[in-house]
């Protein structure tokens, strides 16, 4: 992107005159300019942003608009001519370019300026001519840490909100395993970080609210281990003689973990209460085959998970008292069947997981109501997939480049992009929105 | 004269060294005739035969001692050979089939050679570790090595050994021996190892 530095200067002065001060006057659900299609992305400009971070916040918004696949960015260039119109209206102070903007595509404007307190966002709508949103966001000091880039996601994700009417899912983060430590990596790829981790991890998984993780080691001192991420405290709850604990997760309420109890009798679903004193509760009852990868659903009523209580690894689905189990994958690709790692959708209304085809494994998604299965990855063996909070994307681990690295694709248009750049990365876990925090 | 003769006859056989010596033997016919020089050898070589008596029985005492000495230092080698052996036939290694955790015939005829052993030595505990390799789900693959170790002890404990003797524990795939992309190597990760975790410096040989 092309911009001058005397437009910038000219588009602080236009930002003075248009604050509008710190009410946030957006109308619930106001959608910008083409009427609400899933498969439509209006185009949107984010001008460039006055400050020594102005380049990183705009970087930052156009990418997640970018990534979120429901917004695709319009370029400026000199050519195209001012953003300020030339002719203003006589008496009132300088107005946005929209004719120009109409005419190279954008739906909707986003015009961010650095204030004291953080940041001041006005969203316009192009058809209108107007103003649609203007809100003030705080950001965390110092510029650049972790919790800024969290933060100027969290914007990303308003303004998506704004202009589709569903929130964005950029403020968020994955956790993965790289040799045996758990990772948190932003959705962007940026700022990857390690937490420390009691003995060999695997398998991470997120609570609700993405304030705490569960773990679990292996070998003979298997165990499951809770880790909250705002105190760094961690909770161990113990090995076993003979068993291995192992894909630990939450309940959705929180309450509970779920793990599976891996032993000589075969491996079982239990669930355990965090608060009293109550013991772990078996949830199945395997008869000596393996069970094992909960995956609740968004109100916790139902979970899935994998069996090979027919001779071979299926996804099936029961209820959380542990009735009404019933397999899932039903379908059949001929050579013995093979599908395990089933990740339950934000919005219910999907699973994904890993199926061996043609001798290798691949992402699948299948909707609870049409149970169709649909393939989406070729390249490579790609496995374990997890939903990111917008029930769209997920992110897997994929060998296609040859070391195993964590990818992302859009199920809707196919759309992938590789998340992390260093290899031998395993069992990721995208997290909910992080907008608690 | 013969008065005086006799006298260094006694002084002479007086003087010699051993005990237990053979006396020199008299000749009845002419023992007053003996010269003392044919008397004083005769003395010189009964010294030394029994010399060389005493020498070799202590040579023999030693050879003895030396022999047993050998003799344990060998029976101890052939023990250490042994016990190396059973250990060796303790820690073999059983395969599977891919996601499969049955015993094969190759396993079951590697786990009937442990029993024994392993009846033979009850002090010994062990520990099996199921493995699988890098195909599949890691998580399932945790699962499936705890499988492929408790069918392993399953056979064992069926045929005598006692069941506190032996602990489970899985990696999955996390230790693989190999890390090659090809069906060789995914051969070898997928298997169960046996590690003595107690009492295992010198196992006895079962009586057969």
């Amino acid at each position: 992107m092309r911009f001058h530095r005397q437009r910038a200067v000219g588009l602080l002065l236009l930002a003075g005159a248009l604050t509008l001060g710190a009410q946030d006057t957006t109308a619930r659900g106001v959608r910008i300019g083409l009427r609400y299609d899933p498969g439509s992305k209006p185009g949107v400009i984010v001008l460039p942003v006055s400050g020594s971070a102005g380049d990183s916040i705009r970087a930052i918004l156009e990418r997640d608009f970018d990534f979120s696949d429901r917004l695709s960015i319009v370029p400026l260039s000199p050519e195209d001519g001012s953003v300020l119109a030339s002719a203003p209206p006589a008496g009132s102070s300088a107005v946005l370019n929209y004719a120009l903007f109409a005419k190279i595509g954008a739906a909707g404007v986003v015009q961010v300026t650095i204030t004291t307190r953080g940041l001041h966002v006005t969203l316009h709508d192009v058809a209108k001519a107007d103003v649609a949103t203007v809100r003030e966001f705080s950001l965390p000091k110092p510029d650049y840490a972790r919790d800024w880039r969290l933060a100027i996601h969290g914007v990303s994700d308003a303004v998506q909100e704004w202009i589709i009417g569903e929130r964005g899912a950029s403020q968020s983060r994955i956790a993965f395993i790289r040799s045996y430590v758990v990772r948190l990596v932003d959705s962007d790829g940026q700022e990857e970080t390690a937490l420390p981790v009691v003995g060999e991890a695997l398998s991470p998984s997120w609570n609700s609210l993405g304030t705490m993780i569960l773990y679990n080691t292996f070998g003979p001192e298997s165990r499951v281990v809770l880790q909250d991420l705002r105190s760094g405290r961690t909770r161990d709850f113990g090995s076993l003689r003979n068993t291995q604990r192992i894909t630990p997760v939450f309940t959705p309420d929180g309450k509970s973990v779920v793990y599976a109890l891996s032993g000589e009798a075969g491996s079982d679903l239990f669930l355990l209460p965090l608060d009293g004193e109550a013991f772990p509760r078996r949830m199945t009852v395997g008869r000596g085959s393996r069970n094992w990868g909960p995956s609740f659903n968004p109100d916790g009523t139902r979970l899935a998970f994998g069996s090979d209580r027919s001779g071979h690894p299926e996804v099936y689905i029961m209820d959380a008292d542990g009735t009404n189990a019933d397999i899932f994958t039903a379908f059949d690709f001929g050579d013995q069947n093979d599908r395990t790692s089933p990740d339950w959708s934000p919005d219910g209304r999907q699973i994904a997981f890993m199926s061996r085809i043609d001798g290798r494994y691949q992402v699948f998604a299948m909707s609870l109501r049409d149970r169709q299965p649909r393939q989406l990855t070729s390249e490579g063996e790609n496995e374990d997939p997890s939903w990111a909070p917008d029930g769209r994307h997920l992110v897997f681990v994929s060998t296609r480049t040859g070391t195993r690295q964590l990818w992302i694709v859009d199920t809707e248009s196919g759309r992938l992009r590789q998340l992390t750049q260093v290899g031998g990365t395993r069992v990721p876990a995208w997290s909910p929105r992080l907008t608690g925090k | 004269m013969v008065f005086a003769l006799a006298s260094v006859a006694v002084i002479g056989a007086c003087g010699g060294k051993t005990a237990g010596t053979a006396p020199a033997p008299a000749n009845a016919a002419t023992p007053a005739r003996d010269s003392a020089a044919e008397r004083q050898a005769r003395d010189e070589a009964a010294q030394r035969e029994s010399a060389r008596v005493t020498a070799d029985a202590a040579a023999a005492r030693q050879r003895m001692i030396d022999d047993s000495i050998a003799g344990a230092r060998a029976a101890e080698e052939a023990m250490r050979r042994d016990s190396d052996m059973l250990r060796a036939i303790v820690a073999t290694t059983i395969g599977f089939e891919f996601n499969k955790a049955d015993l094969r015939d190759e396993a079951k005829a590697a786990l009937d050679a442990k029993i024994p052993v392993l009846l033979a030595n009850t002090g010994v505990a062990v520990r099996i570790a199921g493995h699988a390799d890098e195909r599949g789900s890691t998580e399932y693959n945790l699962a499936l090595g705890t499988q492929r170790a408790a069918t392993a002890k399953r056979y064992l404990v069926e045929r005598g050994v006692a069941e506190g003797r032996i602990e489970t524990t899985s990696f999955g795939e996390e230790r693989p021996v190999c890390t090659e992309n090809n069906e060789g190597c995914w051969t070898r990760n997928r298997r169960d190892e046996f590690e003595i975790t107690v009492g295992g410096p010198m196992l006895t040989k079962p009586r057969s």
